[in-house]
């Protein structure tokens, strides 16, 4: 039987959410662009400005679903340099908040911190996501996910090879 | 220990033969902090330095405030429409005037003892004035210290810490001519869209300045973003790195381009279409180019809209117009850090469907989440890291092409362009230290 969205408890949420905090730090990546819905899309807005509009500011990430997947494709080659050898990841997720619900979605904020190990470098990633999930007959579906990073620069990290 | 003066540190650091064609780099360049700390006094302390875009100051009131060239800069734009380029530090005991990236005021108060300067930076307040002679009153240093030059080319806003005769114009050289063509993209001006990215790597800022138009790494260090778009528009152009098309030029001071005219396998908003846009946007694409040709006439609108350029003005700041439009500009802040600026330039009066489209693109290959841009990163920093043997390998190589370099196209895929910043680099190198060797 299908949940509703009013049906759909917090625990539920930090499940779906852990589990694709476990797919990222496992690299089964094609598994977490799965997640997504066919009209699904992944962001990462300004740093000085989590709630911008993608037309009017540059992001760091504007995928729609055919990016993200390729996104996930991309990083499993070995010629993506920047992480090969793949990179060590802890994605941390906390803070969950179900903060609206419609009929078949529900808005969700998290707070997050991902560690990535590489060589000689560690680097941290804090930051707080937007979720809009589906209630689907196969569970919950990411139709979008906005992860805004608290940093005031990307320094020293330089750069965002891994996916949040 | 035995002191080096700046010519000795110089020796043995170029070897440029034109006749046996060998063009190598000693690799001390990347890692001695000596030397950084001459390029600093050489090349950033002299040379034209971009600062802003006129549209991020096109408000009355509006202010930018940031590091260039290592030293923190307030510009703004004052009541009556001029435009100043102060250094953001107090003339009191120093603190920094302004602590926002960006925003409109009237005027700026220090936080520290709260004297508060007008929008063309004189002091106009100081709390409890009383207690000052009247010789501080009237001391012209008492304000924001102006930069010694700052001047504006096609909308690019650049400075200069020392005073000098030769004037932006005229350093700008033979690249002023491809900043009048990215300005001529909009009827009325370019604009930046948003605030910039703001990132780094740990490696020598010059190995920036190498990547940003070498033709020669593309299929290699960037071959999944290529395999994503043959993956999306099928055959990619299979001499895409091979035998090269396109070229590239020599524009003076230090500065080169690398461009051709179609060829590259990406659309261009501003206007070049491809099959995986769909025929809705190619109407916009196609009425976008009819307006540059009407506008600028058939060739010009043509090198504008189907050819592609990575613009490299010596000695920090990239323009790339390729699948976006990046202004890149850099600074280290120690022989293996440097800190970039990327800021995307549109053109302003681009519709909403053609400008999600170019955010789209630009950030498929560009930024530091890009497919490309984080593995350019990558390459930069293992080559930093293994500069730690220069004493048993010292030498970059930089060679190709260079036996045709003087002919009528040196290819992309060559590597003029860095010998052309690198000759540039040593002669301001050698030059400064000349002075200071005397
Ligand atoms: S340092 Fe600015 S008012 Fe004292
Ligand atoms: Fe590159």
């Amino acid at each position: 039987m299908n949940a509703t969205a009013a049906e759909i408890t917090r625990s539920e949420v930090e499940d779906f959410l852990f589990l694709e905090a476990a797919l990222l730090d496992e690299w089964k990546l094609e598994a977490w662009a799965a997640l997504f819905t066919a009209d699904g899309e992944y962001l990462i807005p300004p740093l000085d400005d989590p709630d911008a509009d993608p037309l009017n500011s540059l992001f760091l990430v504007y995928d729609d679903r055919h990016r993200l997947n390729e996104r996930a494709r991309r990083l499993l080659n070995k010629a993506a340099h920047a992480e090969f050898p793949h990179s060590r990841t802890v994605h941390l997720v906390s803070n969950v908040r179900i903060v609206e619900r419609s009929a078949d979605e529900l808005q969700v904020r998290s707070s997050f911190i991902v560690t990535r190990a590489k060589g000689p470098l560690n680097d941290t990633y804090p930051g707080r996501s937007t979720y809009r999930l589906l209630v689907t007959s196969d569970g919950l579906r990411i139709r979008s996910k906005r992860a805004a990073l608290e940093l005031s620069q990307l320094r020293p990290q330089g750069k965002v090879s891994i996916i949040l | 220990m035995r002191l080096e003066t700046p010519t000795r540190l110089l020796e043995n650091m170029l070897i440029d033969d034109r006749q046996r064609g060998v063009f190598r780099v000693n690799r001390r360049a990347f890692i001695d902090d000596r030397l950084f700390a001459l390029e600093g006094r050489a090349i950033f302390e002299r040379c034209w330095l971009y600062a802003a875009h006129e549209s991020e100051l096109a408000a009355s009131g509006a202010f930018v405030s940031r590091i260039v060239g290592g030293k923190p800069l307030l510009i703004n734009r004052d009541r009556n429409g001029g435009l100043h380029a102060f250094f953001n530090t107090c003339p009191h005991r120093g603190a920094t005037v302004c602590r926002e990236d960006r925003g409109r005021a009237r005027n700026f108060t220090c936080p520290y003892h709260g004297w508060v300067f007008s929008d063309e930076g004189k002091t106009i307040h100081r709390p409890i004035d009383t207690s000052y002679s009247p010789a501080c009153m009237e001391d012209s240093t008492q304000h924001l210290t102006p930069v010694p030059r700052f001047d504006s080319f096609a909308g690019f806003l650049f400075v200069n810490f020392a005073q000098g005769p030769e004037s932006l114009e005229t350093y700008l050289a033979g690249a002023g001519e491809y900043l009048k063509n990215i300005q001529a993209q909009d009827r009325e001006s370019m604009i930046v869209l948003g605030s910039p990215q703001t990132y780094s790597a740990r490696a020598n800022w010059k190995l920036l300045q190498e990547n940003s138009a070498d033709g020669y790494h593309a299929s290699s260090t960037h071959s999944t973003y290529f395999d994503y778009i043959r993956n999306r528009e099928g055959a990619v152009r299979d001499n895409f790195s091979r035998t090269g098309f396109g070229c590239v030029r020599n524009l003076g001071n230090g500065h080169a381009v690398s461009e051709s005219l179609d060829g590259t396998p990406w659309g261009r908003p501003l206007a070049r279409w491809i099959d995986s846009w769909g025929t809705e946007i190619r109407a916009d694409v196609d009425a976008a180019y009819a307006e540059m040709v009407q506008r600028v006439g058939a060739e010009r609108a043509k090198t504008i809209c189907h050819g592609d350029r990575n613009l490299l003005i010596f000695p920090n700041l990239v323009i790339n117009d390729i699948m976006g439009l990046v202004i890149r500009t850099y600074y280290p802040t120690s022989p293996s850090y440097f800190e970039v600026n990327a800021f995307a330039l549109a053109p302003k009066h681009e519709g909403p469907r053609l400008r999600d489209l170019r955010h789209r693109n630009f950030l498929e290959f560009l930024g530091p989440a890009g497919f490309a841009t984080p593995d350019d990163q990558e390459m930069l920093e293992s080559c930093q890291r293994a500069y730690a043997t220069q004493t048993w390998v010292q030498w970059n190589d930089l060679s190709r092409g260079m036996l045709t370099e003087d002919g009528p196209n040196p290819a992309k895929q060559d590597e003029l362009q860095m010998r052309t910043f690198w000759r540039r680099w040593h002669e301001l190198m050698r030059r400064a230290g000349e002075t200071e060797a005397v």
